[in-house]
């Protein structure tokens, strides 16, 4: 856990719906905590991070860092804007004729992977100690809560893959320079986030072989939601027997609802089990949040639990 | 309505919905049910769990559908009178299929398949899978050999980027941007006037020569093919908006998911596209009604030692949670719908990965209102 975040850029990935924003955040809580002036940094404008900070829905400011909690900084990273940030910066007035130019915008946006290079190009941005924004200071770690599995791996393949088309130039100088970075384990890191289920598993699983195809390691496994384990296996009869005697409708929902949960339980086990195997040591646990949705408290105990984890 | 009437005399149903919901074993439920009814059905799925790929017999990509035997189908639960068709959709395959087809020859498919450009906008880029099943969904639905289709969608993160992505990369295979780029005399050079030469020294000064040069090649290769993607574009799109077709959300009751569907909901209004309902899966339905939690201990102490009954209790306290929030999130879906439209499928016991497991769900997908309210009923009492 400690070598995680000694990292200065972590790529936070995971099927859909694992709760790969809630993940990124407890963790960005937890190095703030640890005095790291730390970012979380969302792509595709989903602004979930945000959206864990406030009470309904979540409608913020795009594209600027925003202060969360002292300490922790978030960002939505648009694609279109990281290609005027970086044509203004890298071209000054041709750059801002160009970027301004809404044939140009097309262009850019639908050539392929140049959406996900100009987003990790931004991520790059933040994660360097000299800022090529004007003014901005540095942050000790950036964490990306990057896309979901298969299309994450496709972001770090990007800039490689942009530096071989391109060969020469700006671009592949760029692309270049972020490879070599992703590419670099003292500087990166890639953390995976899965609900113990068949599938999150699988993907997890398959994750390990494709990073690995790229020399990439996968340096933490989080298995998210994770039902706490109330009853040991021989209580299981006493509650199908209790089942059958009691004459109260409660008393039997409440059995139904623990040998539900019970089944589940062990089925999430299973599944973590298979996943530990393969991963070898690489894996904490964060508890299942029973709460109507996932605020600042519930963040902040998963931030501890993550802390606990690691002793 | 159950999802026999939504679907009444359609022959398409899309199952929309962000990751991590149940899309996949949803999708398959409906076409089993619909095949049930009589129908010749073929599922079409993405990347289904291997336990229910192996149920269904999928055990290697084909990129066509197959049958589903009907041995495998006789649980003596329910008896399927038609057909069950299923496919898993292999993307680069089907992009590259849509070039051959495409394609004035086969050498030119060829060289399509090996330029660069192409390759990474086959297989890395976020879309190409949103594109292909689409593509391959107008394509069974041109051959006519099935009653009904029912698209699995990509397990993206977000609902709308089905809708979105196929329009990105089509609009870059029409290439209309970069070749009023290219083109001294095209749209791009008469629209900027004079500024034009300078930007363009710029483009490549910022991109670099040899990719411009790469994706004017890739663009030669297409040269009039660039049109054919337009048309089918069209095609496709026109697809999407028949009244045979039908979007059918599928959600979880946690917040996010259903702040989705929504959203996922608004849009396809505003877009004029079908919209059949909503499939709610996980639902923790409420349990404890006016009664009042102590009563559960009470109940519990007189059938369980003490200790285990406390526990009972807490994880019913910790269910209660969540049943409220599931409560609060659909009453939140339900004033943006109409309610006739929202099918709900509890929380089960298990993953489904099996045709007994699809079952267990096709009761709450195509039972009539009324045994539908009794399963949950039966849940609650």
């Amino acid at each position: 856990m400690s070598t995680v975040l000694d990292k200065r850029l972590l790529f936070v990935t995971g099927k859909g719906g694992v709760g790969k924003s809630t993940v990124a955040t407890a963790l960005g809580l937890l190095a703030a905590r640890h005095g790291l002036r730390t970012i979380v940094a969302e792509l595709a404008s989903q602004e979930r991070v945000q959206g864990l900070f406030s009470s309904e829905g979540g409608e913020g400011e795009q594209f600027r860092e925003m202060e969360l909690a002292p300490g922790l900084f978030t960002i939505s990273i648009d694609p279109q804007q990281a290609m005027e940030e970086y044509l203004r910066v890298k071209a000054g007035p041709f750059g801002q004729a160009l970027g301004s130019s809404r044939l140009f915008q097309a262009f850019a946006m639908a050539t392929p992977g140049m959406r996900e290079l100009l987003s990790i190009g931004k991520v790059w941005e933040l994660a360097q100690l000299h800022r090529r924004t004007r003014g901005a200071a540095p942050y000790d770690l950036v964490i990306v809560d990057a896309p979901a599995t298969g299309h994450g791996v496709g972001l770090l393949r990007t800039p490689r893959t942009f530096a071989e088309i391109a060969r020469v130039g700006p671009i592949a100088h760029q692309g270049h320079t972020i490879a070599e970075t992703i590419a670099d384990p003292e500087f990166t890191g890639v953390v995976a986030v899965a609900t113990p289920e068949e599938m999150p598993v699988n993907e997890t699983m398959a994750l390990v072989d494709e990073l690995a195809r790229d020399s990439l390691a996968l340096d933490l496994v989080i298995v998210n939601a994770l039902y706490p384990a109330r009853f040991e296996p021989d209580e299981v009869d006493e509650l199908s027997q209790a089942l059958t005697r009691t004459r109260s409708a409660l008393a039997r929902s409440a059995l139904r609802a623990a040998l539900s949960e019970h089944a589940r339980a062990a089925t999430q086990r299973e599944q973590r089990d298979r996943l530990r195997e393969r991963v070898d040591g690489r894996l904490v646990e964060l508890p299942y949040v029973f709460a109507d949705h996932v605020g600042l408290p519930q963040l902040e105990s998963l931030s501890l639990a993550l802390e606990e984890s690691a002793l | 309505m159950n999802v026999a009437e939504m679907l009444e005399g359609k022959r398409v149903c899309v199952c929309a919905g962000s990751g991590g919901v149940g899309k996949t074993t949803t999708s398959a439920s409906i076409a089993l049910g619909m095949a049930a009814t009589g129908a010749k059905v073929a599922v079409v799925t993405i990347d289904p769990a291997n336990r229910l790929a192996n149920a269904l017999g999928l055990e290697r990509l084909e990129n066509e559908p197959r049958r589903v035997e009907p041995e495998r189908l006789e649980t003596g639960s329910l008896e399927v009178k038609g057909e069950l068709w299923a496919m898993m959709l292999d993307p680069k395959r089907t992009f590259d299929e849509l070039i051959e087809r495409i394609a004035p020859d086969a050498a030119r498919a060829e060289e399509i398949k090996a330029n660069r450009v192409y390759s990474e906008l086959s297989t890395a880029v976020s879309g190409s899978q949103e594109l292909t099943a689409i593509a391959k969904l107008y394509e069974l639905d041109q051959e006519h050999e099935f009653d009904l289709l029912v698209l699995d969608t990509p397990p993206s993160r977000n609902a709308l980027e089905f809708l979105d992505a196929p329009n990105r990369i089509n609009s870059f295979l029409e290439g209309r941007a970069l070749k009023a780029f290219m083109k001294p005399t095209g749209f791009g050079f008469r629209a900027l006037g004079r500024g034009a030469m300078p930007l363009l020294g710029g483009l490549r000064r910022i991109t670099g020569i040899d990719l411009i040069t790469d994706l004017t090649v890739f663009f030669q290769l297409l040269g009039d093919m660039t049109g054919d993607f337009s048309q089918r574009a069209a095609q496709v799109e026109q697809l999407l908006r028949d009244p045979t077709t039908a979007f059918l959300l599928v959600t979880s009751a946690a917040r996010e998911p259903i702040d989705e569907a929504i959203w996922f909901g608004q849009r396809l209004e505003a877009d004029g596209l079908p919209f059949a309902g909503v499939v709610v899966n996980r639902v923790h339905h409420d349990l404890l009604g006016d009664r009042e939690p102590r009563e559960v201990r009470r109940s519990l102490a007189r059938v369980l030692p003490p200790g285990l009954a406390v526990r009972v209790a807490e994880n019913f306290r910790d269910y209660h949670v969540l049943a409220r929030r599931d409560d609060h999130n659909l009453a939140r879906l339900s004033g943006q719908l109409d309610e006739r439209r929202l099918l709900l499928v509890p929380q089960l016991d298990d993953d489904v990965h099996d045709i007994e497991g699809l079952l267990r769900i096709h009761r709450y997908l195509f039972g009539s209102q009324a045994e539908r309210d009794r399963l949950i009923d039966d849940l609650v009492a």
